[in-house]
């Protein structure tokens, strides 16, 4: 831009360095795309892998076979597949989906890369709400039967979840405010935990611990059915606002000044967050590290444009537990190892790596 | 379609909770094509002005005229595609290109799709602003200066009636400055629009303003062609400051402010 050129913006001709910037968008467009059929990719061969490895040896071919032809399989092949392995293997997928979606909306509502699902205290008051059912066998929903632990986790975390849309209704929107009250929230819900665990016999000690450990063994079809519901519906809703997500990373004041409704945005996005944790750490127990890691590989890989970041951080939270549930079964065959402790000891040097990737970027 | 409205406000009034910050604000019919200098001292309400006017904020009292339309009739979404509000900063640390947020600025939060000329569109922009070398830069990394850069790119992608600048070149040098104003006006003139942009420097003021408003402690203390109103006694004692006023070679009004 020079003091001669006397230029605005409709007199430019479509010259050859609009044209160069237009085209460099365009094929990063395309490759986004590439990421993301690549990433689909990879998470059908873990399914795949994850159902073929168990005690029943089956090749990849054969597990294939069994999948897409049943008709063909013996009866025990399709017992293990259909009954055994493929609830778990999808379960394992949908949950880490679900994760990777709250955990991608609830940094980007929140502006805070640290934020994670269970960053407002939600894992604690379903870890409280299932201690409470083990406990006590107080049901918070009469008549669940065999889904009691489940039920009151969901019960709880939901609460939890409404007390902090409550505070945030009263005291104001901003992120910091409801990281705080979270924080607040997750300390409560973990001393009344403490609680439960000391009046607590060894035998539910022992159950209430291994609980939060998180297993994909709960899996079964019912279950599969209300993730798919649940995810199809969130993900739609967030793909609704993928623009308005998208500028609300660039601050509240941008973001309004483009027409968007920031404070109803952020909790009406909570509201589907909160569902999302909820079913998932209610079904398998408190998982960590997916929900915060999955987006932060969606975000170095593709970006934080919705468009491209939701898809891809749904997909790297669902690589991630299939990738899990491969691993829990394959250190000791014979023993699967609850997972949550297969993710944090994958995602600690994980997490570590990122944030000294982050640190040398800034030294540069 | 050439826009030929004018841009009015009468008897505006704004108050957060009992804290008044405009009163009684009268602007008589800007008319198109115009750039406006909006000044006065930090805390004067120029901020707040914008966001009335772009609909952010509802004032409590007081009309808005585009035209012969009154901007309170319209939804907020209808009202930011007829006036672009841009912000003095962006805070962000999001992993956004610099196209993605002028393109997210150009497709108004809304469509599927972005076509060849959605492309286009945006690269012009780039062009214009000088930045298009970074397109695909990470916004969080960009200087100040920079980042203003694309904000600027951010509104002038839009098409708007009205414009609204709240400081653009606050983080500008010299020479980017005297750029970036230079843009704003060609572009307010060749869209027929109206432009305001609230500026610190009085001298960036009378050099590119066509009509100036004088803010002071939420009223409106003067208005009308810059030479008058930087000449009025008014703008010394609402900056607190004496004022010398001098002509440049170029007979400019140049404004030598001391305590």
């Amino acid at each position: 831009m020079s003091q001669t050129k006397n230029r605005s913006i409709e007199d430019i001709k479509t010259g050859d360095s609009v044209q160069k910037i237009a085209e460099q968008y365009k094929k990063y467009s395309f490759k986004r795309g590439i990421l993301v059929a690549l990433a689909l990719l990879m998470l059908i061969v873990f399914v795949v892998l994850d159902i073929m490895i168990g005690p029943a040896d089956m090749s990849f071919f054969e597990t294939l076979s069994i999948i897409f032809n049943p008709g063909n399989a013996t009866a025990q092949e399709q017992v293990i597949v259909w009954d055994l392995r493929l609830p778990v293997a999808i379960t394992a997928l949908m949950i880490g989906a679900m994760l990777g979606v709250a955990g991608a909306e609830m940094q980007t509502i929140l502006n805070n890369p640290l934020a994670d699902p269970f960053t407002l205290g939600l894992s604690s008051a379903a870890s409280f709400g299932a201690a409470l059912a083990i406990t006590t066998q107080i049901s918070l929903i009469p008549g669940v039967g065999i889904f009691l632990v489940s039920a009151n986790a969901f019960v709880m975390a939901m609460l939890a979840s409404l007390a902090l849309f409550a505070f945030t209704k009263m005291r104001g929107m901003s992120a910091e405010i409801m990281i705080l009250v979270g924080i607040a929230m997750m300390f409560s819900f973990n001393a009344l935990l403490s609680l439960l665990q000391y009046g607590a016999s060894e035998m539910e000690l022992a159950q209430i611990v291994f609980w939060m450990m998180g297993s994909l063994v709960r899996a079964s079809w019912e279950k599969v059915a209300i993730c798919g519901i649940v995810l199809a519906v969130t993900i739609s809703y967030f793909m609704s606002q993928r623009w308005t997500l998208t500028a609300l990373r660039m601050g509240d004041e941008k973001a309004s000044s483009m027409g968007v409704n920031v404070k109803r945005l952020r909790l009406t996005a909570l509201a589907w967050v909160s569902l999302l944790s909820a079913i998932a750490v209610s079904f398998v127990g408190v998982i960590a590290f997916v929900g915060l890691v999955g987006p932060h590989i969606a975000r170095l890989i593709v970006g934080e444009d919705q468009r491209g970041f939701l898809p891809f951080s749904a997909l790297a939270g669902a690589l991630i537990m299939s990738g899990t549930s491969i691993v829990s079964k394959s250190i000791n065959p014979g023993v699967i190892y609850p997972i949550s402790i297969i993710t944090s000891l994958i995602g600690i040097p994980f997490f570590i790596s990122l944030i000294l990737a982050r640190r040398q970027r800034m030294w540069q | 379609m050439m826009n030929t409205k004018t841009l009015a406000v009468e008897g505006l009034n704004y108050s957060y909770g009992k804290k008044w910050a405009l009163y009684d604000i009268d602007v008589s019919a800007l008319q198109p094509g115009m750039l406006v200098g909006l000044i006065g001292p930090n805390a004067a309400g120029k901020s707040t002005l914008f966001k009335c006017l772009s609909g952010m904020y509802q004032s409590q009292s007081g009309a808005i005229l585009l035209g012969e339309q009154s901007l309170a009739e319209l939804s907020l979404r209808k009202r930011l595609k007829k006036v672009c509000f841009m912000p003095q900063f962006f805070s962000t640390s999001a992993a956004l290109s610099v196209f993605e947020v002028v393109l997210m600025s150009y497709k108004q939060l809304a469509g599927w799709s972005v076509s060849a000329e959605d492309r286009l569109a945006v690269a012009r922009a780039l062009d214009l602003a000088d930045i298009g070398h970074l397109a695909d830069a990470n916004i969080a990394e960009l200087s100040g200066g920079q980042s203003q850069m694309v904000s600027l790119c951010q509104a002038l992608v839009r098409n708007a009636d009205v414009y609204l600048f709240d400081e653009p070149t606050s983080a500008l040098d010299l020479r980017h400055q005297l750029e970036g104003l230079t843009r704003i006006k060609e572009a307010m003139r060749h869209r027929n629009a109206i432009g305001i942009v609230a500026l610190h420097d009085l001298n960036l003021a009378a050099r590119f303003a066509d009509h100036l408003l004088l803010l002071g402690n939420g009223r409106l203390l003067a208005e009308g062609d810059p030479d008058n109103v930087l000449s009025q006694p008014v703008i010394g004692q609402t900056y607190g400051v004496n004022i010398d006023l001098l002509q440049t070679k170029e007979e400019i009004t140049h404004v030598s402010a001391y305590l």
